[in-house]
């Protein structure tokens, strides 16, 4: 069907105040056509920004009863195509969800919509001390229901883990147009199940979240090093060492080069590669890891080691790390960003196998990435000027996740799979694992209109399981009927 | 009954496929077979403690691969070599039973938590993938290795507190931890639980990191609160010493007897009991009025941080007394969930209420993991 034909629908879904909130002009919707990653695109059939979680539902709703595919999107920053629209589909936009709904101190967390912006709730907890912990590097743009759909992580999840570890509770509008709380009751861990499924199980209405303490100490360090190999080392003495910092992260000489370009971070001169270590805690354990992180890094071959002395060096340092993305632009008219995941012990290694793959292809990779974590983020770069650039580009940046897998890694710690990653996901799971991860969606969204074609390269048909059923009765289950 | 005690994934696979068509049972060590409400059928027993194998340590990387059978006491002894940990709290209850023999599945199984759980998270969030048999016999993978990783749905979660009635847990992942340098401990008694939950609050509300907060209160006795601050030596000793001064309390280089232990024996009934963390003195309240309705004596552990509190009711209390305390106590919960992890009267309401849409959810996920039911029938929730 032409889904712009559910324009009159929706509008009154949203009734008078909100009708402004249903988009069928074609220049619009084209406003829409794609989220972070950008070599993905499709126009939208028709937008909806519902207001409340009833709206949502009716939405929903009427997608089922019409057959109609549906996609959420929050703020559109993902980075696999996870929210890319359908043109045959609704996209169900969030961004008019953003009410705080509540900080509540006593009990270290707070409820919000899912189109609040991450960083606005640490900004809320703030005055009061707290703050909430995950931090993707989107931060100040990307929204919380997006965060839950990628589970995502950021610079400090090496200390403080993901999304699903600082979600209590959530409100979902179910593939079935119901409004469902989880997290409340005992049962099956819904939330642990939902968090991470990029929009394929529901969509988040309502989200509780925990907020942390803010720690008395945090000391932030710049450690140059000759080689990438050096740095890849020590990062990985730190870890075996004991030591958890809040984060580390690592840069090579190309990632600098560009940082430099755009942002003049002035980092050590002639370094081949930096780590960015940061320990956070009481004043006393902050003391005494910072010296275990230095003493390490001066054994792996530190020759400078920049300690931050208050906010403003601290800013300064973290300037670089977090312009890197953007400041690949200065020397590269291209890119494509890798998220493959290998154990921290293998880092020297990839990082070695990395700058082979780059040499042998003539293809330049900058490294930019979540070292503590072993979380990877090669930038490919490429001119599309270039004739047949990009295609060996796209070759390199698959061996690289090729060799994640190869070291017992992952195929993504934190952008998600979406559309961008599914095409990989056999090379890192059985069709068995497949086929029961499915289960999952067959549960949830048994009609299949739920951000299709997302995450899994085949879609199951959820159909009755086939062999015996033993199946009982809901009401025998609940102890209200005896089957006797 | 017939009882499988396979050896390898391969073998939980030909037994789940042999069962065909019967109630099965999955159990570890058999330490918790006494939790949740017995299983509406059960015609044999899958035992998964042949299962034994610690499979990789990679110390290096903080990550331990182990097969599910592994019992958790001889994993934290393995790990320990190596200056690590799962951080986990291993139940040992007063009468000095200990749930060491138990299971790493076993403990997934029922999602097992401690008083560190407010440092380190509970066991799902240190799981990073998992082997599953499914119940038609099928061997399928969830999550991996690696400490960061969002590739496909994360099982893992979804089988942590499912009580077997989805699949059998063959291997488990897991994160590890540094063991702390060193621990100090700080204390203080007094009356009344709003007195509790201003120390409490007053030691959540600092910077100075408690890894738990835990109370005790003996039936009908004052409140005693102790903090486990772990780190360096000179760092958890000034850090004890400031929360202590803090709330008048004092120092202790040794957890006081009660900390990290459950009331009772394994015999007695236990109950846990969630709620929001401020509401901690309506809890507690709550807890003493039912206890003095049905005429027992309650005895209350547990976590302030995350209001988990374990409640212990004698195991000769009369069936209907138990019955009338858990009736009074959730009667008088203001939101939160008293659940009953092990009692000798099996005639309970052993999970409560449950919100309808997550339960409708819930069984349409056991439709397809389980659809011909026989996965511990009637063990969990809603009598999934």
């Amino acid at each position: 069907m032409d889904v712009s034909a559910l324009a009159t629908r929706f509008r009154e879904i949203l009734g008078a105040d909100g009708a402004d909130g249903v988009i069928t002009d074609p220049q619009e919707l084209r406003t829409y056509e794609c989220d972070g990653l950008t070599s993905h695109a499709a126009v939208p059939g028709i937008v909806v920004l519902p207001t409340t979680a009833e709206q949502v539902a009716a939405i929903v709703r009427t997608c089922v009863a019409e057959g109609v595919p549906y996609v959420a999107r929050g703020s559109g920053t993902g980075l696999s195509g996870g929210a890319l629209p359908r043109t045959d589909g609704v996209l169900i936009v969030t961004s008019r969800m953003r009410r705080i709904l509540e900080v509540d101190v006593p009990n270290r967390r707070a409820v919000v919509e899912p189109g609040v912006v991450n960083l606005a709730v640490t900004r809320a907890a703030a005055p009061a001390g707290y703050y909430y912990a995950p931090d993707p590097s989107s931060q100040q743009v990307c929204s919380i229901g997006g965060n839950v759909a990628e589970n995502a992580g950021g610079a400090h999840c090496l200390k403080y883990g993901f999304t699903v570890n600082h979600i209590l509770g959530l409100e979902v509008v179910t593939p079935d147009g119901e409004i469902v709380q989880l997290g409340n009751d005992p049962g099956y861990d819904l939330i642990g199940a939902f968090v991470g499924s990029e929009g394929t199980l529901g969509i988040t209405t309502k989200i509780t979240v925990r907020l942390l303490r803010a720690p008395a100490a945090v000391r932030t360090m710049l450690a140059a090093f000759d080689t990438v190999d050096a740095a890849g080392a020590c990062v990985s003495a730190i870890i075996a060492a004991g030591v958890v910092p809040a984060a580390v992260e690592m840069m090579d000489a190309l990632a600098i080069e560009a940082a430099e370009a755009a942002v003049a971070c002035q980092y050590p001169a002639g370094a081949g590669a930096v780590l960015i270590v940061e320990v956070d805690g009481p004043a006393a354990e902050v003391a005494a890891e910072s010296a275990e992180v230095e003493r390490l890094a001066r054994q792996a071959g530190a020759f400078e080691i920049r300690v931050a002395a208050d906010a403003a060096e601290r800013a300064a340092i973290w300037t670089g790390r977090k312009s890197a993305f953007a400041a690949v632009g200065r020397i590269s008219p291209a890119y494509l960003v890798q998220d493959g995941v290998v154990p921290r012990t293998a880092l020297p290694r990839v990082l070695g196998d990395i700058a082979a793959l780059s040499k042998e292809s003539g293809i330049r990779v900058a490294n930019v990435f979540h070292a503590g974590d072993g979380n990877l983020h090669p930038l490919v770069l490429y001119d599309d000027a270039v004739a047949g650039q990009a295609a060996r580009a796209e070759e390199v940046s698959a061996s690289i996740l090729q060799l994640c897998l190869a070291h017992g890694g992952s195929i993504t710690g934190e952008h998600g799979v979406g559309v961008d990653k599914a095409g990989y996901m056999p090379k890192m799971f059985t069709d068995e694992d497949l086929d029961t991860m499915q289960l999952l969606r067959c549960a949830f969204d048994p009609h299949g209109l739920c951000n299709p074609g997302k995450v899994f390269p085949t879609p199951r048909l959820c159909g009755e399981a086939p062999g015996p059923r033993k199946g009982v009765h809901p009401l025998v289950e609940s102890g209200q009927a005896e089957l006797f | 009954m017939r009882t499988f005690r396979p050896a390898t994934v391969d073998e939980v696979a030909a037994a789940m496929r042999e069962t065909a068509g019967l109630a099965v049972t999955i159990r570890g060590a058999g330490t918790k077979r006494g939790w949740g409400p017995p299983p509406r059928a059960s015609d044999a027993v899958l035992d998964m403690s042949g299962l034994d194998r610690i499979i990789e340590h990679a110390a290096g990387d903080m990550v331990v691969q182990v097969e599910a059978g592994v019992p958790l006491g001889r994993l934290a002894a393995a790990v320990a070599e190596a200056g690590q940990q799962l951080a986990v709290d291993i139940p040992v209850y007063d009468d000095g039973s200990s749930l060491a023999g138990g299971t790493v599945g076993g403990a997934l199984a029922v999602a097992v938590s401690g008083p560190r759980r407010l440092r380190y998270g509970g066991l799902r969030d240190l799981l990073l993938g998992v082997t599953l048999v499914r119940a038609d016999g099928v061997v399928a993978h969830s999550g991996g290795k690696v400490v960061k990783n969002v590739a496909g749905y994360d099982l893992g979660k979804l089988l942590t507190g499912s009580y077997g009635t989805l699949a059998a847990i063959a291997t488990a992942t897991l994160r590890l931890h540094p063991l702390p340098a060193a621990t100090r401990y700080a204390t203080v008694t007094v009356d009344t639980p709003a007195a509790a939950y201003e120390r409490a609050a007053a030691w959540h509300a600092s910077q100075l990191l408690p890894s738990a907060v835990e109370l005790d209160r003996p039936a009908g006795g004052p409140i005693t609160l102790a903090a486990l601050f772990e780190g360096t030596a000179d760092g958890v000793a000034a850090r004890a010493a400031e929360a202590a001064a803090a709330v008048g309390g004092e120092v202790l280089a040794a957890p006081p007897g009660w900390f990290g232990r459950w009331p009772g024996t394994p015999d007695d009934t236990l109950l846990q009991v969630t709620a929001l963390p401020a509401t901690l003195p309506e809890l507690l309240g709550a807890i003493e009025r039912a206890a003095d309705a049905a005429g027992l004596p309650a005895v209350v552990r547990g976590s302030t941080g995350l209001a988990i509190l374990q409640v212990g009711l004698p195991g000769e209390a009369p069936p209907e007394s138990v019955t009338g305390f858990l009736a009074a106590l959730r009667a008088g919960l203001a939101g939160g969930s008293a659940v009953v992890v092990h009692s000798p009267v099996t005639d309970l309401d052993w999970w409560g209420p449950v919100n309808s849409g997550a339960l409708a959810l819930m069984r349409r996920v056991k439709e397809q993991f389980d659809p011909e039911h026989r996965l511990s029938p009637g063990r969990f929730v809603g009598g999934i």
